[in-house]
Order: structure tokens, then C-alpha cells, then sequence
């Protein structure tokens, strides 16, 4: 067999897979396009041809992109905490500790629940007359906190939410990759004499780098998807001040049925994130990393 | 015995009865579930009855049906398509979908040209968008004694222009409810007349409603050891808020001697969504939250039930749930509660002569806010079979064990539904709790001043930029006629959007309704 009869031989393995993934990534994307350039709504049906009207009114649609601010902000705060408790719970079963395996099991256990019925729960807990969270608080003289009526405490509330349930996934990550690490960068740094704070700054957090930053970026692309917490918990408000890009496309999409528009809505919020992701990961590959990386 | 058994044996029974001309054989759910506690009603004879539908054989043929997730709507529809399987020998598939996807699971099929559903059950308020698929109801079912039972107000809502095509199954308006142990305690009035200087009376105005909601917010006044509140009201805002603003409004706005549109002028196609009747309605709806319980501005429709059928508040407004919640067996609140109309307003305004006009009797038009409807798809091969299952779905018989179980969502629409006797008899009600429940809904067909939903294409597109506008006020985001301007500037643009001669056609058709005098 000749060298394009072998390369022939080897595309047509290649080709089923190939085609199976054009259609479940290309063929959605082309379509959502193409919708994106109709007027689809609950009045003029089908894939007519409305040219970049939509994105013309995207442009000017204020509530978006103060969603999309507001969803930049809740996702940067929440992946933050998130990397910070993951590692520490990380860094704490790591270590032979007592019952490893338990705790190890235990704090993976938000991760696996159903965000909808975990959110419907969550709301149960922060019902302000009958909740078990203002009760608990109340035992030490806090509160009544009004945690979905006020601005800012439904904003705390929602994040929080998505903190208790995808810290494990950050945890998760950051734990297979100390359990990846060498053990001679630790031993050098023993004989050294370096303590615990300083083998950490020196050895730990710089050899784990590479799996924190592909940990920030998967769990900020995930995080810039709130929807199912802001729909159960507050419907977006009060006003509009949980209001995330995710549930404003759903509102206008689903609810007011207006699907060119809600496509045009994806798409740009699409473009968005991939630009803000690409600046994001060269700009943590740049601090956690270094300029030679 | 299998459940198929004990079935073929209650139909053979049936039969047998029938016979014999033994008179109209007691129905009951039993054989499909744990619904014995609902008792038996009798099969009336008519073409929609169990011996009715026994005759027929829809043998071999499936009946596509969509509908509301269980319990609400939904569980009826379960409930009535394995009946009507049993019965005809028909296969009914029916698809539940939450409320949040029901509107675009119908409509896409509808816009693609797709049978996709032969019967659909859906909110009533719909039938702006969904019209021009929808086959009407045909006469021969419109001369059976259930649907010529049906009162007017629910004729009217199940009607586009002069035809009928929506098949009505449940009956849904706004009242208020209230704890009459509470208005009617000596000591109450006692101390409501000493600190307010005003007798305690039941609100005729919003403005009575808001200060008695707010004298009994915060303290014990159940006598249980907990604090208790005034109001509970909608207000989560995409969760049926858009519904209880309109029921505070519609008294500031909505007034008699102005014909022409409430949400539109029907002549201007202008939205009318920020004049000053609006805006009062909306800053009185703001003023309200100092009476909500904690948490009571984020209530959507199961908080409001809960809120006030759990004993929490002293009043509420919006459907029947509520109400029906708090004459639950179980309920701590059973018998000490009442219905009476929404409050009004003794001052209204004129977008005619753009001044407020003054009434001495309080101006309080109905609202007949959406319930649940049902229809059959144009494009259905299957409309006999379809018709079929609406009429059994709503014999006699079903609608009176439905109406009995509170979860179903099924509320009085016939004018036999409205006799206190029923609900004393049936649910063990007291004769003032049904007497009032029954005055205050069936007042409401006397009305010659109602508002019904804006039956127009987009509306959901209108009501969610009205909702949005509303808690954007009601979180001191904006305020309410700075929000109230935003929405109709957003009205405005659907409005051309869809084309303002489109919207009016529609909309004279809610017009012609709300004017047409009874």
C-alpha cells in the first residue's frame, strides 16, 4: 500500500468520529446561528431572515449586559472561594489524617446532588420565617437575616449555594493533583528545613499550578452558567439583582419565546466568554506560572 | 383482583345499572388510586357521562395529550385519560411538562405544522398565541349540560372573537381571603378601634387593606406564641407576580365609565401601563411589604398558599389554593376563614379626561385572571377522540369529585358549582365560609366592570417586561413611574414589533369583554 493509500486507510477510521463530533458540537452551532439571524417568536415562526437585527438590539440591551457584569462578578467570587476552600480541604486529606477516607467521600457529597432539588432545598433553609437558617443564627443572636428579599444578602445567598455544591469539584481536582506530586521537591525542602508555610509557598502551590489554573478556568466556565440556583432561589430578584446572563437568555428564549433574540442572546454571550476565558487563562498562567510558560 | 378486573367489574356493574334502569350509578375514583376519602358522585346521563363514553370504542387509536406537571391540572388529566382508556379502549399518552416549558412544548409544534398533541392543557390566557391552532369546540358539545352549565365569565374566557374554542375545565379569578375569627373577635375590633381610631371592618379599598394588614403585622394576634402578619401576596417575580400587581391596579385603573382598554387604548393602541392609575396601584403594592411576613417579597404562588392557609396571615389574595389550603381538613385555620371581593379604590383614573375620578362606593372590578383550559389541536386526526375525553374529563360527575380534591386545581366554572349547600355537604365547610366563597365568585359574573388577562400574541412577552418593571420598583431599584415608564417604553416596542394593528385586533377582542355589559 502507498503512502495516500495508508493515509486514506487511517482518515477512514478517523472519519466516523469525526462526524459524529461535527454533529454534536458543529451542527448546533451552525444552527443556533442561523436562528440567531431570524426573527423566530411567538408570532413569526421559522427561520426567516432578519440579518443582524438581533444582535443590533443586543448591543443595546442594557439588562443583558448588566447581567453579564453581575454574572462576572458572582463567578469570580464564588470560583475564588471555591479554589481556596478546595485546596484547603484538599491539603487536609492529603495528609494521613484520621478517617481520610471518609472525609475524602463526605466532601464530595454537594457535588453529586441534583443542583435543582439541592436549590429547592437550599431555599427552604433561607425561608426567613420558617427556615432552619435564620432559627440557627437566631440561637446566637443574630439575624432575622432577610436572605432572598434584600439585594445583596439574595446575592450572598446564591453564591453561597453555588460555593457549598462545586467547592468538592475543586477539591477533587486539586486533590488528584497533590497526590501527582513528587515526593523529592518535599524532601529536599525537609533537609532544607523548611517549614510547613514555606514548603507550601515554595514547593506546593507552584508545582500544583498547572492543575489550578485548568481547575479556575473549568469551574469559571461552569460558574458563568448559574441558572438553576437563580431560578429556584430567587427568580433573579429582588429587582433584578441576581439576575444572571444565563437566566435572562432563559427568560427571553423560553418564556417570552422569542428565539431568534434569545439565540442572538447565546451567541454573543458565547463570544464574550471565550474572549474573557482566553485573557483569564493567559492571565493566570502569567501570575501562577510565569512569564517563561 | 387486578386493578384491569376490579375495572371491567365496575363497568360491567355500570352496565348493569344502566339496564335496569336502576337511575345514575355513583362514580367513584377508587379503582385508580387513594382518592376513596373524596367519596362518589352520581354519573348524570348525557352524552359526556361513564355510560356515555362506555358506549364508545376508540379501540386500536392513541390520544396524544400535554399537560401541566402532576399535581396541578396534571394529576386530573392522568386520572381521567386511564378512565377513558378503560372505558373507550383508546390509548391516551399524556406528556406532563413543568409550567416553565409548557408554553414553547405546545407552541413549537404548532408553528412547525406538527400534530404533535391532540388535546392540550395549558393557562387560558394563552389563547392569543394559540387561537389560530385550535379547532373549535363543536356544537354538539356545546349543547351538553355540563357546557351549557359553565357561567358566563368562563364562556367568555374560553371564547375568541364569536367562537369557542377553548373547552373549559376549571374557573380562576382573583378574591381576597381573610381570617373572619379575627375580624369578628370583640377584643380585636376593640383594640384596632382604641390604637386606630376606626372600626375593623373587612377592606373595601386597597388602602383599608394595607392599614389592617399593617395594624396586625408582627405580633401574636392567633394567640399561638408566634408572630403573625397582614398580608401574604405574589411578588417572586417571574412566578405569577404580573397577576397580583394587576388585582391591586385594576381598581385605580380600571374605571367604569371609561370603555376602551385597560392595558392598551384600544383607539391609540398607547399602553397605558404607566398612567396614573397604574402608578398608584404600584406604589400601594410597595407600601404593602411593610405588612408581609419575613421573606414575603420573594413569595410565589406555593408561598402565598402556605403563607396564609398555614395560619401566618390575616389576608391574602389570588386564586382559590389559598382558600381551599386553609379549608383543608387538617388545617389549623379550618372554618375561620372568608372570601370577599378584591378591595377597591374610591378614586380612579380617567385617561379620557386625565383626571382622577371619585366614587363614592368603592370602584373594585373583578379580575378574571387566567386558569386552566383546554383544547384540542387543529391539526389533530383525532378530534372526535379528542372532544370525547374533554367532555368525559369535565362530566359532572368528575368535576364534582375534582373540585373536592384541592391539589387538582380544579375551582367552580358552572353555575351549580356555586351553592354553599355543596361545600357544607361535600367538605364539611360552615355555612359562612361557604356562603361567602360562593357570593364572593359567583358576584363576580353580575360584574359589569372586569378586567381579563391581555388575550393578545406576546403576551407573555408584555407580562414578563411588566413583572420585571414591577420588581425593579418593588426592590427601590427604580421608581414606580420611573419603572412603570420603562415598561412602556418596552410595550411599545413589542407593540410595533408584532405590528400595532395585530395587537388591537386582539385586543378588541379583551375589550369587547371587559365592556360588554351583563
Amino acid at each position: 500500500m502507498d503512502q495516500t493509500g495508508l493515509r486514506f486507510y487511517k482518515s477512514s477510521f478517523l472519519l466516523p468520529g469525526l462526524l459524529v463530533l461535527l454533529a454534536i458540537i458543529l451542527f448546533p452551532l451552525v444552527f443556533t446561528i442561523r436562528v440567531s439571524l431570524s426573527g423566530w417568536d411567538a408570532i413569526s415562526p421559522g427561520l426567516n431572515w432578519a440579518g443582524v437585527r438581533n444582535y443590533v438590539i443586543v448591543f443595546g440591551d442594557r439588562r443583558f449586559w448588566e447581567a453579564m457584569l453581575r454574572l462576572s462578578g458572582m463567578a469570580i467570587g464564588t470560583v475564588l472561594v471555591q479554589y481556596v476552600l478546595g485546596f484547603a480541604l484538599a491539603l487536609l486529606v492529603w495528609r494521613e489524617v484520621l478517617f481520610r477516607r471518609f472525609f475524602r467521600v463526605l466532601f464530595l457529597i454537594p457535588m453529586m446532588t441534583t443542583p435543582v432539588v439541592m436549590s429547592v432545598i437550599w431555599r427552604t433553609i433561607f425561608h426567613e420565617s420558617l427556615g432552619p437558617a435564620n432559627d440557627f443564627l437566631g440561637l446566637f443572636g443574630l439575624g432575622p437575616y432577610p436572605w432572598l428579599t434584600s439585594a445583596n444578602w439574595a446575592v450572598a445567598a446564591v453564591m453561597l449555594v453555588e460555593i457549598w455544591q462545586w467547592t468538592p469539584f475543586m477539591f477533587l481536582l486539586l486533590l488528584a493533583g497533590l497526590l501527582s506530586l513528587p515526593r523529592e521537591p518535599f524532601l529536599a525542602a525537609a533537609i532544607d528545613g523548611a517549614g510547613p508555610i514555606r514548603t507550601f509557598l515554595n514547593v506546593t502551590f507552584p508545582m500544583l499550578a498547572p492543575v489550578s489554573i485548568g481547575a479556575l478556568i473549568i469551574r469559571l466556565i461552569e460558574a458563568s452558567k448559574i441558572m438553576e440556583t437563580v431560578y429556584v432561589l430567587t427568580s433573579g430578584g429582588p429587582g433584578t439583582a441576581t439576575e444572571t446572563a444565563g437566566y435572562y437568555i432563559y427568560i427571553r428564549g423560553l418564556r417570552d419565546f422569542e428565539i431568534g433574540y434569545a439565540a442572538a442572546l447565546s451567541i454573543t454571550y458565547l463570544v464574550v466568554m471565550i474572549v474573557l476565558m482566553t485573557v483569564i487563562a493567559k492571565l493566570l498562567v502569567r501570575v501562577l506560572v510565569g512569564r517563561s510558560a | 383482583m387486578t386493578r384491569h378486573q376490579l375495572l371491567t367489574a365496575s363497568l360491567c356493574t355500570l352496565a348493569i345499572s344502566i339496564a335496569q334502569g336502576a337511575g345514575a350509578a355513583d362514580i367513584d375514583y377508587g379503582t385508580f388510586g387513594d382518592y376513596a376519602k373524596y367519596g362518589t358522585a352520581a354519573d348524570v346521563a348525557g352524552a359526556c357521562s361513564y355510560a356515555a363514553m362506555d358506549e364508545k370504542d376508540y379501540s386500536g387509536r392513541t390520544l396524544k395529550v400535554i399537560s401541566h406537571a402532576v399535581p396541578v391540572i396534571g394529576e386530573p388529566t392522568d386520572l381521567h385519560a386511564r378512565q377513558f382508556e378503560a372505558l373507550t379502549g383508546a390509548k391516551v399518552d399524556v406528556v406532563h411538562v413543568p409550567f416553565g416549558d409548557l408554553y414553547q412544548r405546545i407552541m413549537i409544534p404548532f408553528q412547525t405544522q406538527q400534530a404533535a398533541y391532540d388535546v392540550l392543557f395549558y393557562p387560558s390566557l394563552w389563547i392569543g398565541d394559540f387561537h389560530n391552532f385550535l379547532a373549535p369546540v363543536p356544537a354538539a358539545y356545546k349543547e351538553v349540560s355540563g357546557l351549557k352549565d359553565v357561567t358566563a365569565n368562563y364562556k367568555d374566557v374560553a371564547t375568541w372573537g364569536e367562537e369557542m374554542v377553548q373547552y373549559p375545565v376549571d374557573g380562576d379569578r382573583h378574591y381576597m381571603k381573610y381570617r373572619s375569627d379575627i375580624f369578628d373577635n370583640a377584643d380585636m375590633q376593640t383594640k384596632f378601634k382604641t390604637e386606630t381610631g376606626k372600626d375593623l371592618r373587612v377592606p373595601q379599598t386597597w388602602e383599608e387593606y394595607n392599614a389592617v394588614a399593617t395594624f396586625f403585622s408582627g405580633w401574636d394576634w392567633a394567640g399561638d406564641g408566634q408572630p403573625h402578619f397582614g398580608s401574604a401576596e405574589v411578588t417572586k417575580r417571574d412566578d405569577l407576580m404580573f397577576s397580583a400587581f394587576i388585582s391591586r391596579v385594576a381598581a385605580y385603573a380600571k374605571n367604569p365609565n371609561v370603555k376602551g382598554g385597560f392595558f392598551f387604548d384600544l383607539e391609540t393602541m398607547e399602553p397605558q401601563v404607566n398612567n396614573p392609575g397604574w402608578v398608584k396601584g404600584l406604589e400601594m403594592f410597595i407600601d404593602a411589604q411593610k405588612a408581609f411576613p419575613p421573606g414575603g417579597g420573594n413569595f410565589g404562588l406555593g408561598d402565598e398558599i402556605f403563607s396564609f392557609g398555614g395560619g401566618q396571615t390575616l389576608m391574602s389574595y389570588s386564586w382559590d389554593d389559598a382558600f381551599i389550603q386553609a379549608q383543608e381538613a387538617d388545617s389549623p385555620i379550618r372554618n375561620k376563614v372568608a372570601a370577599a371581593p378584591l378591595p377597591g379604590a374610591n378614586t380612579v383614573w380617567n385617561r379620557t379626561t386625565k383626571s382622577w375620578d371619585t366614587f363614592e362606593t368603592p370602584n373594585a372590578p373583578p379580575y378574571i385572571t387566567w386558569g386552566w383550559t383546554s383544547a384540542v389541536a387543529k391539526a389533530s386526526k383525532n378530534q372526535d377522540m379528542a372532544f370525547d375525553y374533554l367532555c368525559f374529563f369535565s362530566n359532572e360527575a368528575n368535576t364534582t369529585l375534582d373540585l373536592q380534591i384541592g391539589r387538582f386545581g380544579v375551582n367552580p366554572y358552572r353555575s351549580t358549582h356555586f351553592d354553599p349547600a355543596f361545600w357544607q355537604d361535600k367538605l364539611g365547610w360552615e355555612r359562612n365560609v361557604a356562603e361567602t366563597y360562593v357570593q364572593t365568585l359567583s358576584g363576580m359574573d353580575d360584574s359589569t366592570n372586569r378586567v381579563f388577562d391581555l388575550r393578545v400574541p406576546g403576551v407573555n412577552q408584555f407580562m414578563s417586561s411588566l413583572a420585571n418593571g414591577v420588581a425593579e420598583a418593588m426592590a427601590g431599584q427604580k421608581s414606580p413611574q420611573e419603572a412603570l415608564d420603562g415598561v412602556a417604553a418596552q410595550w411599545t416596542e413589542i407593540r410595533d414589533k408584532i405590528g400595532a394593528d395585530r395587537v388591537r385586533e386582539a385586543y378588541a377582542n379583551v375589550v369587547a369583554l371587559e365592556d360588554r355589559g351583563r
